[in-house]
């Protein structure tokens, strides 16, 4: 957990380009859950998926709303989980 | 939550959101809106948000008209912070049979003269919108280039705000669990946070309308329906407008990923958001016939939505003369999304016994009885 004001430009989120204040700001707003706060902003909808900053965003959640890591509503997993180009999926498909 | 609610919407997605909205504009403030998870996670959130005017039924082509000049001003129509993305980057729709150009040609007379500027247009100039598209098999296209995308959560998200603000009350996290009808009457709903008192409840469920309907002892021809779909990393532009066929549907977002999906007509019937490892393979396959570039894209995200079906493809909008106050906006199959900002004027004009913008007479329940299906034939 990142507490200090003076990384409140720190990034987030790297695939998407978010900063902590960004974040917090859209708690303060009423978004409260990984998905509202990933549908409003894209934050874990990059190429990594969220590996790198859904555990910050969900420490943020737990800050703000007095709630334990573990209460708080995961956001759904999105197979896959490797990057696969989509020219190896079709040869698959062609068997 | 309030006690009481001159209407009461269940659904907090594209659907219920603008109509909350719009009774709001027009004076009727005492809304409250029920959602049982958060908002936009139905297939609202789910969705490819392609916005098209491209119909082959005069009634979606007006309601989708409508949908699309109102999204080319919602910004500013919601006072919006953020913004919607709206991109017209057009459809282009391949067409590969001579039935098919014979039927499209027809849809192109029928939007012409209703206004929609789309076109009939040969191969090559096909490739001219799109330099990487592959033209084997390719008949002919149609090309609108008002068609696009646009941004679903920023959508929903600026009407849920705007709703708001004018005084609609918005809850979350509250799902309903029964409907209590007298002597014909709407005159109570049951959630698992509490009961409210009310006259009117608009049905706006999506796939879930059905069990809603249910509740008020109506039943709705609805069947839900899973549909996948995948986004890729971001990369540089490569394509302008939406690429849409029988075979499939691929669009590049502004953000640089693209988005596609196909319909399988083997899916069963039945709510059902999983993914399934099959559907990523077929589509590659797929896209890869289309546009070839994409085969050294990675795919970086696989999800599914539901679709609401009606028995002819075109939505229920209206209300049921057996149950007075029971109103129903339901069973938009695969595009509404985009008719979601009309679908909200209509269902507040008509919940507040105003005359509609468009007539939604022919969109009743009642249809299916009388034998009046409308059968929209452009569907993807
Ligand atoms: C993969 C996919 C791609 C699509 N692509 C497009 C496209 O490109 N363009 C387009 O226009 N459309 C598209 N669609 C269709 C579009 O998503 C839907 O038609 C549209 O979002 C329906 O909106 P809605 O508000 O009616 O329903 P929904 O968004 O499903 O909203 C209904 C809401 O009701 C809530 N609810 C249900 N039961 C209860 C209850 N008991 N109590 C409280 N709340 C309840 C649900 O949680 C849900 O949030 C697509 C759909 C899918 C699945
Ligand atoms: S760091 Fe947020 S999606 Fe990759």
């Amino acid at each position: 957990m990142i507490s200090n004001k003076d990384h409140e430009n720190t990034i987030v989120c790297r695939c998407e380009d978010i900063t902590l204040k960004e974040i917090r700001d859209l708690i303060k707003e009423g978004f409260k859950t990984v998905d509202e706060i990933k549908r409003i902003s894209r934050c874990g909808m990059g190429p990594c998926q969220g590996r790198t900053c859904r555990q910050i965003v969900m420490g943020e959640i737990a800050r703000t709303t007095g709630k334990d890591v573990s209460e708080l509503r995961l956001s759904t997993f999105r197979a896959p989980t490797k990057n696969i180009k989509i020219g190896i999926l079709a040869e698959a498909a062609e068997g | 939550m309030k006690k009481s609610g001159e209407v009461v919407i269940i659904g907090g997605g594209i659907s219920g959101l603008s109509t909350a909205y719009n009774l709001a504009r027009l004076g009727c403030k005492d809304v409250v809106l029920l959602e049982k998870e958060s908002l936009y996670s139905g297939a609202t959130g789910r969705c490819g948000a392609g916005v098209r005017q491209q119909f082959g039924l005069e009634i979606n082509c007006r309601l989708a008209k409508g949908a699309c000049e109102i999204l080319e001003n919602l910004n500013e129509l919601l006072d919006y912070e953020r913004d919607i993305e709206l991109k017209q980057g057009g459809y282009l729709w391949l067409l590969t049979t001579d039935e098919e150009v014979k039927l499209y040609k027809k849809n192109v007379q029928l939007q012409n003269n209703l206004g929609i500027e789309s076109r009939l247009i040969t191969v090559e100039e096909a490739l001219e919108i799109v330099p990487y598209l592959n033209p084997e098999g390719i008949k002919a296209c149609t090309f609108h280039q008002k068609d696009g995308h646009v941004n679903p959560f920023q959508v929903s998200q600026a009407y849920a705000e705007a709703a708001k603000r004018l005084g609609v009350e918005i809850n979350t996290f509250t799902e309903v669990t029964d409907i209590k009808v007298k002597n014909n009457h709407i005159v109570e709903v049951i959630t698992d946070k509490g009961k409210i008192a009310t006259n009117k409840v608009l049905n706006a469920a999506g796939a879930f309308a059905k069990h809603i309907g249910e509740m008020a002892g109506v039943k709705l021809p609805l069947k839900p329906e899973r549909h996948q779909i995948l986004a890729t990393e971001p990369v540089e532009p490569l394509l302008g407008p939406m690429v849409i066929s029988t075979d499939l549907a691929c669009l590049q977002e502004p953000q640089g990923s693209f988005i596609m999906s196909y319909s399988d007509p083997d899916e069963p019937e039945g709510v059902n958001i999983s993914s399934s490892w099959r559907f990523m393979e077929e589509m590659a396959k797929r896209v890869c016939t289309v546009l070839p570039i994409l085969s050294n894209i990675k795919v970086v995200r696989q999800w599914a939505g539901n679709y609401t079906m009606t028995p002819d493809a075109a939505p229920i909008l209206g209300s049921l003369p057996g149950v007075e106050g029971f109103y129903f906006a339901a069973g938009f199959s695969g595009h509404g999304f985009m008719l979601g900002p009309m679908t909200g004027v209509l269902m507040a004009e008509h919940i507040l016994g105003k005359e509609t913008t468009i007539s939604i007479d022919k969109l009743d329940i009642g249809r299916f009885e009388r034998g009046e299906l409308m059968r929209e034939p452009a569907v993807s």
